[in-house]
């Protein structure tokens, strides 16, 4: 993770665009400002950016459902809950499944695993478009390449 | 049997919380129930499972964007329910 830049996710595990499901890794830095303001003395990963994970994660998966055409945004979360602290050097397991694909929109379902542990879960609805700004779609190839994103895995129907 | 109308004023009641007795075949989903492009998202979610099909939100939001459509043609709940009616028959085509 950089959090400064909201980079979250390090590796995509998996992607299977049949299945509908993606399962990537993250780790929390063992150092950061946010830590210093949250909290002093126990730092503890802040559960809005645990909710931003999920979403970077359901991100991914959308736009690999999309054959990286459009940009997945986040648009409402439900039923978020925050199982368990995370804290400074945990390693993240974050599954993302489709509970639908409508005309314009994803509702996924998002599961955080520390130590294979339920720690936060959510739903969530991501709005789509075609990318609004070629920078934007560059620095997504980007960061796709930098996480592992398997292209071949949307190189067919 | 519950109509398309009976079944789509019952999830827009249930999803915006808005009264049931208020919601009206003529009634305009937004202009008169008030209901955003974002809670339309919801009400289109539990369209699509509880008829099985896929409203094409996209489609109509360009056609009005583009001024081939008034939102009247879609959003007013008898035509609404005209559309999912055509989107079920499609279906079973």
């Amino acid at each position: 993770m950089h959090l400064e830049y909201f980079h979250l996710i390090d590796r995509i595990v998996d992607l299977n665009v049949g299945e509908r499901t993606i399962t990537v890794e993250a780790h929390v830095p063992t150092e950061s400002t946010i830590f210093e303001g949250h909290f002093p003395g126990y730092p503890l990963m802040p559960g809005v950016l645990l909710i931003e994970a999920m979403a970077q994660t359901s991100g991914w998966l959308a736009i690999a459902l999309m054959k990286f055409e459009r940009m997945a945004f986040l648009a409402a979360v439900k039923e978020a809950k925050m199982r368990a602290f995370v804290t400074p050097g945990n390693t993240l397991k974050i599954d993302a499944s489709i509970v639908h694909e409508g005309s314009g929109f994803t509702i996924t379902e998002a599961k955080i695993r520390l130590d294979g542990k339920l720690a936060c879960n959510a739903t969530l609805t991501l709005g789509h478009m075609a990318f609004p700004h070629p920078d934007l779609r560059s620095h997504m190839e980007a960061m796709a390449a930098r996480i592992g994103f398997p292209q071949q895995a949307i190189a067919h129907d | 049997m519950s109509t398309t109308f009976d079944q789509v004023a019952t999830i827009i009641a249930e999803t915006c919380d808005i009264p049931r007795d208020t919601i009206t075949p003529e009634s305009h989903a937004i202009d008169d129930l008030g209901i955003d492009s974002l809670d339309f998202l919801d009400i289109a979610f539990a369209i699509d499972k509880a008829f099985g099909i896929k409203l094409p939100l996209e489609k109509w939001t360009q056609e009005v964007n583009d001024g081939k459509a008034t939102t009247e043609q879609y959003f007013v709940l008898k035509n609404l329910s005209a559309r999912i009616d055509e989107l079920v028959a499609a279906k079973g085509a």
